[in-house]
């Protein structure tokens, strides 16, 4: 018989990651029955917590604060060891001491968006009216959603205007819904290989990767922890999916080729033969540890439903008519799955509204995680953008 | 493009400060108002915008070439990749109080429009360009019978990016015949000192090595 192997069955951290939904090892904000998160769907969401961390100190009127807003599969732990898996933070190469976001001069928040599953309320979170986890019967959330819930959590920590919202992916849609929709609470902005819209091409992307979560067995129709199970198999096939998404043509070929992986010949089975296999299949397990599968459907439902325009008659350029924000807009050349081309189109519309934009392409063949890699032309970039707007905002930065 | 740095009086600028900047800078900087809101297209590094910018000009930009673009970014500037041929038209109506295009409108696909529009998106336009009736010009064609090149334009015929050379007198023309007012003239010599005020056209095209030109709507109806 052919060796068959699938996505291997992860080290479960099941516990951890059920600890972490409710209990976060977080700072946590709750909101009561007198703050309910009024969504798009037309539910208020109440009662609700948002677990966030925070870097560097706030300063005497409050101006530093940079708000990181994380993408899909990110959470809160920016530059923080992982609670969950023991990894460093998403994002240490932009956030710390000396970093492009430096925290000897800002205060930085992120916080885990409203859906994750991280400690802001989710489908993984209990479900306080029937005491069981929500699973499917929490509500679909969207953008807006998550950037209604963040402008609470400010609220609550006294912070009026931020300095600067900060985000790349859905992080960057973040960003960008933060500045549409609250053009007064924001100094600048910094968007990150994101777009104003989903694109169909990611769109379907997104329904591949809810698919194979929902064929999964073991997925139950999303009520797997009443069965002791977690859909491992159709999760790492999404994330998968989804990893190819992020990267490149130039870069798969220049890191693993068709190398094959701890052997010389092929094995003539369906073994992780090659490097990329092998690559690809780790990617799907070690995601499927941290990660809630519902929350990956309601995040990536999410972003599918976003579209800045569609709030306003359908032109971009009036989601930002007499703008004062300061914005600065990343692409990356080989970034296929939010391409320059949408980046190019918010900033005419920018332009169209008279912002102040800069915006540069950089060139790297890393596709879409770039954002997340050690490019130092893109960190140069962001380091130069936020000095030249802490200069107008009166901001006394570490001269680096 | 390379030019020689002069030293040009501006106003509230030390003399010992003016000589980083190059002479048609010096000069376009002179003719912008303080506190006033400028785009400059084709920025290249950003050179001219960070000399606005000591200045108190709220200053926006667009370069062509993704490395000027990065520059001009890294040094915090706003800048955005773009092309004066075809992103112009997304900017709106008197968005701006001068538009700049320095040393671009050659290198346009349709220097026409491209003029059109620096004069809807700004209430006025600084344009400076290489003039091409300049002596050492037209010598080169008489005598060589070649495509003159000089030290500020090095390129030879087959590579070079300027596709629409024009001289004084057919720029003066075209603002004519577009109904474009000219608030201010000036042309440089081959080292970006201004020659005389007084002199006749025909002396500019001749002797000026570059023409530098403050552009207005002209009133409607004439």
């Amino acid at each position: 018989m052919v060796n068959v192997q699938s996505v291997p069955s992860p080290a479960i951290h099941a516990d951890e990651r059920s600890q972490e939904a409710d209990h976060p090892s977080s700072k946590l904000a709750l909101f009561g029955a007198d703050q309910p998160l009024r969504l798009d769907c037309g539910i208020d969401l109440t009662p609700f917590q948002i677990a966030y961390q925070t870097y560097g100190e706030l300063n005497a009127d409050k101006s530093n604060a940079i708000l990181v807003c994380h993408a899909l599969t990110g959470d809160q732990h920016v530059a923080n060891v992982h609670p969950v898996t023991g990894k460093p933070g998403w994002w240490e190469t932009m956030v710390g001491p000396g970093r492009p976001l430096d925290t000897d001069s800002y205060f930085i928040i992120c916080a885990n968006v409203i859906g994750g599953c991280m400690g802001s309320t989710g489908p993984a979170s209990t479900n306080p009216a029937t005491g069981k986890l929500w699973g499917l019967d929490f509500p679909i959330i969207t953008i807006p959603d998550m950037v209604r819930a963040q402008a609470m959590l400010l609220d609550r920590l006294g912070i009026d205007t931020l300095f600067c919202v900060v985000g790349g992916s859905m992080g960057g849609m973040q960003a960008l819904q933060w500045t549409a929709a609250y053009p007064g609470r924001v100094f600048s902005t910094l968007a990150i290989a994101c777009s104003t819209r989903h694109s169909a091409q990611n769109i379907a992307f997104h329904e591949l990767g809810r698919q194979a979560v929902m064929a999964d067995p073991d997925w139950h129709n999303g009520r797997y922890f009443e069965h002791g199970t977690h859909p491992h198999r159709g999760l790492g096939v999404a994330r998968m999916a989804a990893h190819i998404t992020y990267l490149s043509d130039a870069a798969l070929h220049r890191k693993f080729g068709r190398r094959m992986q701890d052997r010389e010949l092929p094995t003539f089975s369906f073994d992780a033969d090659f490097q990329v296999e092998s690559y690809l299949r780790y990617q799907g397990s070690s995601f499927v540890e941290r990660f809630d599968a519902n929350s990956y459907l309601y995040l990536t439902r999410a972003m599918d439903y976003f579209d800045i325009a569609a709030d306003h008659q359908g032109v971009l350029a009036k989601a930002f008519t007499g703008i004062q924000t300061r914005f600065c807009v990343v692409s990356f050349t080989s970034d296929w799955l939010f391409p320059t081309s949408e980046s190019r189109a918010l900033v005419h519309a920018l332009n169209a509204s008279s912002a102040r934009v800069s915006f540069a392409e950089i060139e790297t063949d890393r596709g879409h995680d770039a954002f997340l890699l050690d490019v130092p032309e893109f960190f140069e970039i962001s380091r130069a953008f936020l000095q030249s707007a802490g200069k107008a905002r009166g901001l006394t930065t570490k001269p680096v | 493009m390379t030019m020689q740095q002069q030293v040009l009086p501006l106003n509230g600028m030390m003399s010992k400060d003016t000589g980083h900047y190059r002479g048609d800078h010096l000069l376009v900087a002179q003719m912008v108002e303080r506190g006033s809101k400028v785009l400059d297209v084709g920025c290249g590094d950003g050179d001219l915008l960070q000399l606005l910018e000591t200045r108190g000009i709220d200053g926006r930009g667009i370069e062509l070439s993704r490395e000027g673009v990065n520059r001009c970014v890294a040094k915090g500037l706003a800048v955005v990749q773009g092309d004066a041929d075809t992103d112009l038209v997304n900017y709106p109506d008197d968005a701006f109080d001068y538009v700049i295009l320095s040393q671009t409108l050659q290198a346009t696909r349709q220097p026409r429009v491209v003029l059109e529009n620096l004069l809807r998106i700004g209430r006025r336009a600084i344009v400076s360009f290489p003039n091409f009736g300049f002596w050492k010009m037209r010598l080169q064609l008489l005598v060589g019978g070649h495509m003159p090149r000089t030290e500020n334009l090095p390129a030879t015929w087959y590579d070079t990016p300027n596709i629409h050379f024009c001289t004084i007198k057919d720029f003066v023309q075209l603002c004519d015949e577009i109904n474009v007012k000219m608030e201010r003239a000036v042309a440089l010599d081959l080292y970006g000192r201004p020659l005389r005020l007084n002199a006749p056209w025909w002396f500019w095209n001749m002797f000026g090595e570059q023409g530098v030109f403050l552009l207005s709507r002209a009133e409607k109806g004439r």
